[in-house]
This record gives structure tokens, sequence and C-alpha cells, in this order.
């Protein structure tokens, strides 16, 4: 073998072009890890603080834990109010969109349902301060003087609508349209060979939906909600407009209670020094909640993806 | 133009998997030869051997030696683009860019590769590359239309012209008519009687009556059972290999037995 | 076909005159009438009952609907049996909950565009809050003359992050993309980016925030807050929103496209170039433009990261900035002049039907580019 007529027209610029482009592409990949990387190290040198401070000069002047503990009692109970609301509704308009509406609308509703998932959080927020918290007052005299024994209930009723209820509703109201999209998609994925079959044993359609429809999208709606609970938990604006804050309480109609994102929202432009680590600290400790929400949403994907036997 | 291939103790992994072992051919330039064999076999596996495009599923390797007129496509410091550019492949499945033209298309192999080409050169390389395809006639005044608007015969003589426009010298075919109906495979099969003038052409093709009619020689693949690699069993003129061959399996798969 | 069986259906009406008589197939099923009689009846004594403590709308839509609920499901129990009763509660429980979600759905855009309109003119579009102070509003309110100062820093404030952070997060991402389903398949490292990439869709806006605020607190030093800073955080909560849609989209280009392209003796960089991202345009282009739309509104991050300013700047890599949301924020939290918020007011929902135009557009931009690059299927 003395010469390769197949090595002498290969062109060197090409390979390089190969070489360069794979490169740029591996480059952003690692670019992203590197990122998540410095800026979790980042905001672990900046929470610092908190922890080595001493307790008395953090917030509240007993510590870091007992400065959190309130405020993350305060987004679950905001997030937990959401989801009870939007839930069984969520799903219910995403029934009707999938197996009850006319055709010819249910296109365009479905359409417009991921239209109002897109609306900014601070509208939603601006709204539930200036249209929503007024209208709720006389509801929350009636629930303080009809149910005031119990103690979610517990009066005097706050005189500007601004609580933790109102806060749970516009909550409710920006996770009602990712719980509808998320299971609308999954109730029109059912087979309909499993609806036609419940159909021709002469079931009704509720029937139908029981036995065909929700066992196939349970999954799928699980992680659906949790998706919209991972929302409620990080979302700031809603709550940092719509909630006159305070300390943690178990009324839901007084003025009172937090959460960690509108706690950051209300303070990080005035904070510095072990303020702002503190913030920070605040800051990760919501990531993580969000974090171990989300991935318990995309564990349950993961094993709705093996077992759907759809390739 | 129209170069010979010769194959020498070729063995195709996947990874660990020994796809095909051991095969020795010489496929002869300006002919057309025709690769038969049960599913699974690993007569398309050995021709994408023959352009490299095995390489494109991770895992694919080669030992041994393919000589294109005595060079070896496997040698070192050879370019699987230079290989390819001089081996060009037709696919089962019909597969125009869908972004591009009827004229586009035809030229994809300049174009992509960044190559200056003049309006007039260009023009009449489409022209010469489609009227080498038999398809000129059919598409002369819609060259500016998508590729994916034509029939499925038409689509898959437009990438035989592209494969034409690239100048190779061996065209590889891998079951072109399958996805094609009858009159469309008729088409496709006159011109790759038409094609062996200039080219050496390889065909892998299912249906027996098609190799018979369209190939000089015929390589019959079989594979001993699953998970076995496939082997190259017989190999020669295809009327010995339809009227008189010498292998039992042979003799059994031409003869519809099995398969 | 359908001629056919018309003249079927009228020879046979010929030789069996048609006689009205019920259907045994339609026997103890409801007369379709009898769901409007429910209704109105419902709505009657809902319209009573709330009278009687006082009436108000609210009270009569809740009293008539749960009126109509028991009624209708025990009616049609009663008639129809209970498997159909149940049925019919079902059904109308289902209706409700979409008459529930659409009240607020509705009321946030009614209420965008009947408080926005009044001050959406040339003046609030083309002017800024400079020198607009507490002391102008009490004026304008005084005086009852038009309202002074607008959002054109907070337009240009978010048409330059947003910028920006697309600038940063479609490159990133589109690469990351190709690099995930180009070069990366099965290899440890794209399961690590997959699963960091799905970590960053889960961070909340705020977190975002901070990180970046962070970050260059880091480098530049506490307070570090601009325009650029505000990007880089827009650009975490991008850049996995690019990279998936770009994944979804590169996997479905067929992988026959890139055979025939490297068969021709293409390379692959400029395969992935020219025949995988162009066949995959139309839905990238869409994918970044949702991005864009999702990014646009965040309130938060730029909280946090870029402050608020009154007058216009445009340079992104020095002094504070204004986007849209946190002039809306600002507005309604801590109005220009305490005393008199209406001016304030104006200017935030004028700046909020503003941004959900923006916002609109970007989406119906998005369903527009999605049909326009789309690979033509002419015949």
């Amino acid at each position: 073998m003395t010469t390769n007529a197949l090595t002498s027209k290969s062109s060197t610029s090409g390979r390089a072009g190969d070489k360069v482009f794979s490169g740029a592409a591996l480059a952003a990949g690692v670019l992203i890890l590197i990122t998540l990387f410095a800026v979790a190290v980042f905001l672990l040198i900046q929470a610092l603080p908190t922890f080595l401070a001493d307790p008395a000069e953090i917030s509240g002047g007993e510590g870091f834990f007992a400065y959190i503990w309130p405020i993350v009692i305060g987004t679950v109970i905001a997030a937990a109010i959401a989801l009870l609301i939007a839930t069984p509704i969520g799903i219910g308009v995403a029934l009707f969109i999938s197996h009850f509406a006319p055709r010819k609308v249910a296109g365009p509703l479905g359409y417009l349902i991921d239209l109002l998932a897109a609306i900014p959080s601070v509208i939603y927020g601006a709204w539930g301060y200036m249209v929503l918290a007024p209208a709720l007052v006389p509801g929350y005299e009636w629930l303080a003087k009809n149910l005031g024994f119990i103690p979610l209930f517990e009066g005097p009723a706050s005189q500007t609508g601004k609580t933790m209820l109102t806060a749970g509703i516009v909550l409710a109201v920006m996770v009602l349209p990712i719980i509808t999209s998320l299971s609308r998609e999954i109730f029109l994925q059912t087979p309909k060979l499993h609806e036609e079959a419940a159909l021709a044993l002469g079931a009704t359609r509720w029937e139908m939906i029981t036995t065909a429809v929700i066992p196939f999208a349970r999954p799928g709606i699980i992680s659906a909600v949790m998706l919209g609970l991972g929302r409620a938990l990080g979302e700031t604006m809603a709550v940092a407009l719509v909630l006159s804050t305070g300390n943690l309480i178990p009324s839901l109609i007084k003025t009172g209670n937090q959460t960690i994102a509108a706690e950051i929202a209300l303070n990080f432009p005035e904070a510095f020094g072990l303020r702002l680590a503190e913030l920070i600290a605040a800051g990760l400790v919501l990531f993580l909640i969000t974090l171990v929400v989300n991935m318990i949403a995309r564990g349950i994907i993961a094993r709705h993806k093996e077992f759907s036997g759809a390739n | 133009m129209a170069k010979r291939i010769d194959v020498n103790d070729l063995n195709v992994y996947y990874s660990k998997f020994l796809a095909v072992e051991g095969v020795s051919i010489n496929i002869e330039p300006k002919s057309v030869t025709a690769f038969i064999g049960p599913s699974g076999c690993g007569k398309s596996t050995f021709l994408r051997t023959l352009n490299r495009m095995h390489e494109v599923i991770p895992g694919g390797r080669v030992e041994g030696q393919v000589l294109l007129d005595g060079d070896d496509l496997y040698g070192a410091g050879v370019d699987p683009v230079t290989v390819r550019s001089q081996i060009g492949m037709v696919f089962q499945r019909p597969n125009p860019f869908p972004t591009m033209s009827i004229k586009d298309n035809v030229l994809a192999g300049v174009k992509l590769n960044g190559k200056k080409i003049s309006k007039s050169d260009a023009d009449a390389l489409v022209e010469k590359s489609l009227r080498g395809a038999n398809l000129w006639n059919e598409v002369k005044d819609r060259l500016d239309k998508p590729g994916s608007g034509l029939s499925g015969g038409q689509q898959q003589r437009l990438c035989i012209a592209r494969t034409i426009a690239v100048k190779p010298d061996v065209i590889l075919m891998d079951e072109p008519c399958s996805a094609l109906d009858p009159i469309s495979t008729l088409a496709i099969e006159d011109l790759i009687n038409e094609l062996k003038n200039d080219y050496t052409v390889v065909i892998v093709t299912h249906n027996m009556q098609q190799a018979a009619r369209v190939s000089d020689k015929t390589a019959f693949f079989n594979i001993a059972g699953t998970g076995k690699p496939g082997k190259l069993i017989e190999y020669n003129d295809t009327a010995a290999i339809f009227s008189n061959p010498e292998q039992k399996a042979t003799e059994d798969y031409v003869s519809g037995r099995f398969g | 076909m359908s001629t056919m069986t018309t003249n079927q259906n009228s020879t046979s009406g010929n030789l069996t005159p048609p006689v009205r008589k019920r259907n045994s197939l339609a026997k103890g099923k409801l007369p379709k009438w009898a769901i409007w009689a429910i209704a109105a009846g419902s709505i009657i004594i809902g319209a009573a009952a709330s009278t009687l403590t006082g009436f108000n709308v609210a009270s009569f839509a809740i009293y008539s609907a749960i009126i109509f609920l028991v009624a209708a499901s025990v009616i049609t129990t009663v008639a129809e049996g209970k498997r159909r009763g149940k049925n019919a509660m079902w059904t109308y429980l289902i209706y409700a909950a979409f008459i529930v979600a659409v009240i607020p759905l509705v009321s946030v855009l009614y209420t965008v565009l009947e408080k926005g309109m009044p001050g959406m003119n040339s003046h609030f579009l083309f002017s800024s809050m400079n020198g607009v102070t507490g002391a102008v509003d009490n004026e304008t309110v005084a005086n009852g003359t038009p309202v002074v100062g607008g959002a054109y820093h907070a337009v240009m404030g978010t048409l330059l992050i947003t910028l920006w952070a697309t600038l940063i997060s479609v490159p990133v991402g589109m690469l990351t993309a190709v690099y995930l389903v180009e070069y990366g398949q099965g290899k440890a490292l794209s399961k690590a980016i997959t699963f960091f990439v799905d970590v960053m869709t889960g961070i909340p806006s705020i977190v975002a925030g901070l990180f970046a605020a962070a970050f260059f607190g880091m480098i530049l030093g506490p307070n570090a807050r601009m325009g650029i800073v505000a990007a880089v955080a827009l650009s975490v909560l991008m850049i996995p929103t690019v990279v998936r849609s770009t994944e979804e989209m590169l996997k479905i280009v067929p992988n026959e496209l890139r055979e025939a392209s490297y068969a021709l003796g293409v390379r692959r960089w400029r395969t992935i170039l020219k025949v995988v991202i162009p066949t995959a345009i139309s839905g990238i282009a869409s994918g970044v433009t949702l991005a864009i739309a999702r990014v646009i509104g965040e309130t938060a991050p730029i909280l946090v990261t870029a402050g608020i300013a009154s007058n216009i700047n445009l340079n992104v890599f020095a002094n504070w900035m204004s986007t849209l949301p946190t002039f809306i924020y600002y507005q309604i939290l801590t109005p220009t002049s305490p005393t008199n918020i209406d001016p304030s007011v104006q200017r935030a929902w004028a700046a909020a039907l503003l941004l959900i135009l923006m916002v609109m557009a970007l989406n119906l931009l998005a369903r527009l580019v999605a049909s326009i690059f789309a690979p033509k299927k002419g015949r």
C-alpha cells in the first residue's frame, strides 16, 4: 500500500469545522453545569454568615431556624389552599374541554387556557390586590360571624381582605391553567379503544370516565398537581402584593402570615450585610423545597412512562 | 467513474455484537450486484460498511479491508466524508429534504458542503442529474417547488438524482423499491439498468424477482440463528444463483422454501 | 352514497306511513325541556332564598347553582335510575367547575382592559417617570389634569433585559440541545446535563434572581444591580425552556434525513446546521418565542437584580433599570403620591395592559412562526 487516494482528498478545514462545532455544543452543555455549580457555591457562601452569626443577631433574635420556620409553614399553607381549590376545578375544566365541550369550542378553549397560563404573575397579583381582596371582605365577615369558632376562620376579619385565604385564592387562579393544560393533554391521550370499549358495554359518560380515563390519567394528574404545587410554593408576586404580612397565626382571614418568596421580594431591595445573608439562606430553603417537590413529580412521570405502554 | 470494490475478510460489529462475519467479495465496475437473503441476515449492514454509513450508528465498527480500486476505505487518515462522496447511497424510504426545493435537493451534496457553484453550472448539473434519473421531463416546470410534493416513486428518483449529482463512482441502494408501488418500481428498475453504464451499482433487495431482473451478479447472505452473525453463503452470476445454486441454503431460499 | 340513502328512506316512507309514537329506546328518559324547567325553578328559588338573607348577586348565584345541582341529580335519579343520576350529577359538577374557573380568569382580563384603557395613550408610552414626584401627582388630582409620567423607561428596560436574556439563552440552550440529541446520546455527561436542566426548570423565579445577584455580588461587590444581572437571572429561567423545546424538535427530525446528508458526503456539523436545524426551525422558533413570553413578565428576579429606576437607562451594564413588571409592582405597592394614589393606579393598570398585550402578541407570534416556517407540503 503506497498511496491511498482517499486520504489525499480529505480537506482539513472541513474536519476542523466538525471539531469546532461539536466542541461548542459540548461547551454549552458544560457551561450549564458549571454555572449551576458555581451559583450554588456562591449562594452557599453568601448565606453562610447566617449560620455562623450569633442567634440574637438574626431577625427575631432566636436564630435562623426560629426565623425561617414560620415562613416555611406560611409558604406551605398558601400552596395548600391554592391546590385544594385548583385541583378539583382544574381537573373538572380539563375533563370539560377534553370530553364534554363540543369539538368546535374545545380547541379554542384549550388555547385560551394556555394563554391564561402565560399571563404574568404580577398582573394576577395586582388583580388580587385591587379587585379580589376588597370583594372578599363581606365573605370573610360572614365566615368570622358564623364559623368563627373554627380557628381557621377566627375573627375579627381583615377589613382590607389582604389575608392568607385571599393569597391562596389568587395562587389557585394562577395554578389552575397549569393543572388544566397538563391534565387535558393526558386526558386526550387516553386510548380511544378503552373509551369505546366502556361505552360499548353500556356505560354512561361518567362511568366511562371513571373506568377508562381516570385510571389511565392518574399518574399524569398527580404530576400535574405536583408541578402546580412547585409553582405555588415559589410564586412571589401574588403573595407579596396580596398578603398583608405578619406573624404566623392560624386564622386565614386576619392580617398575618408570610411566605418565603414574598419575604425575599419585600425585603431584599433594602437588605445588606447579615439581613442579605438571611434572605439568601431563605432562598436556598425555598429552592430545596421546590426541588424535592419537582423531583417527586418527575419520578411519577418517569414511572408513568414505563407503564403507559405507549411508545 | 465506476470503480471496483474488493472486500477482504470483513467483520462488522455493533459494540460487542458481531453482526456480519468473514465476508470476502469482489464487485466489478459497471455492473449491478444484488444482495439477497432473509431479514436480519446482515445484508443491509454489510452494504452500509461499503461507504462507512454504519459508523453513524453508535458502536458500529469493522475489521478487515474494503478496497475501492485498491484504496482502503478504512486505511489510516481516511475521512469517512471523502468515502461517502465517492460512494453514494439511496435508502429504503425516499427521503428528500423537506425544507428544500426540487432543484436544491439535487444540488444538496454541493451546497451543503459549502462549495461555490455558478448559476449556469448549477442549472446544467441539475438538468444532467435529473435526466440521469429519468425525472427531468416530469419536474422541469416545477424545479422550485418542494421535493416533498412529488409522488413516492418520483421522490426516490429525486434521491437518485441527488446522489448522481455528487458524481460518485459507486451507488449503493438499500431496498430502494420496498416503499413503492409496482409502476414506480418498474421505473426505478429501468433506471438501474441505465445507471450501470456509468456506475458500479450495488442493490439490497427482498424481492428475488427484482434481483433476477436487474442484477448481473447476486450474493446470498444467511444467518444461522438469532444472535448469530450473518455470513455470505454464495456469490455468483445471477443466472447461476437462480437456476443452479451450489449451496443447499441458496437453493432453498431462491425456491421459496424459507425466508 | 348520501343520495341513495335518502332515496331508500323516501321509498320506505311511502310504504309505511310515519306514525308518531315513542321510540322504545327512548323509554324512561326525561324529555329535553325538563332540564330547562329545573334550571328555571332553581333560579327562582335561589332568588327567593337570597332575598331572605339580604339579596346580592354572589349569594343568588351560589344558591341557585346548589339548588339546581341537587334538584337535577335527584330528579334524574328518580326518573332514569341511579346510574344516570350519578352521570347527571357529575356532568353538572364539571360544567360548574368550568364556570367557576372562567369567572376569575375573565375578571382578570376584564379588569386589565377596563382599568388599563384610560391610561393608555402616547404620553404614557413615550415618557418616563423622571421628575414625576408625589407633588406632581397631587397637583394632577387637585386640578383634574391628565396624569403625567409614563412607562417608556420600563418598556425599554423590559425590551433590553429580555433581549440580552434571549441573546444569552438561545445560543447556550440550542447548542446544549444539539449536544444532547446529536452528540451525547447515552453518555453520562448528557444524562447529567438532562438532570440539571430538569432541576433548573423547577427553580422558583425569585431564587433565580438570588442566583444571579449572589453570582455578580461575589464578582463586583454587593449591590451590583444592573440590567445584565437581571438578564442573567432571566436566562436561568429561560435556558431550560429553550433546551427542552429544541431537544423535542430535534428528536422528531427523521434520522433518514441525517443519513441522506451523510451519504452525500456532507459533514456532521453542516448536516446539523443546514439539514437538521432548518427542518426543526418552526418548532424551535415557536419554543423560543414562548420562552421569551414567559420571562418577559417575570417580576421577582428583576426586583433583586436590576433595582428600580424612574429615568431612562439604555445601558444594561451600568445603573439600575426598571421593567414593566417591576413598574407595575412599585406603582401599586408604593404609589408615587401616598395621599393621591389614583395616578399611580392608573399608570400601573396601563402598564399591565401593555404587558399583557406583549405576552399575547408573543404567544400569537409563536403560533404564526410555527406555521410559517413549517416544512412546505405543497403539491
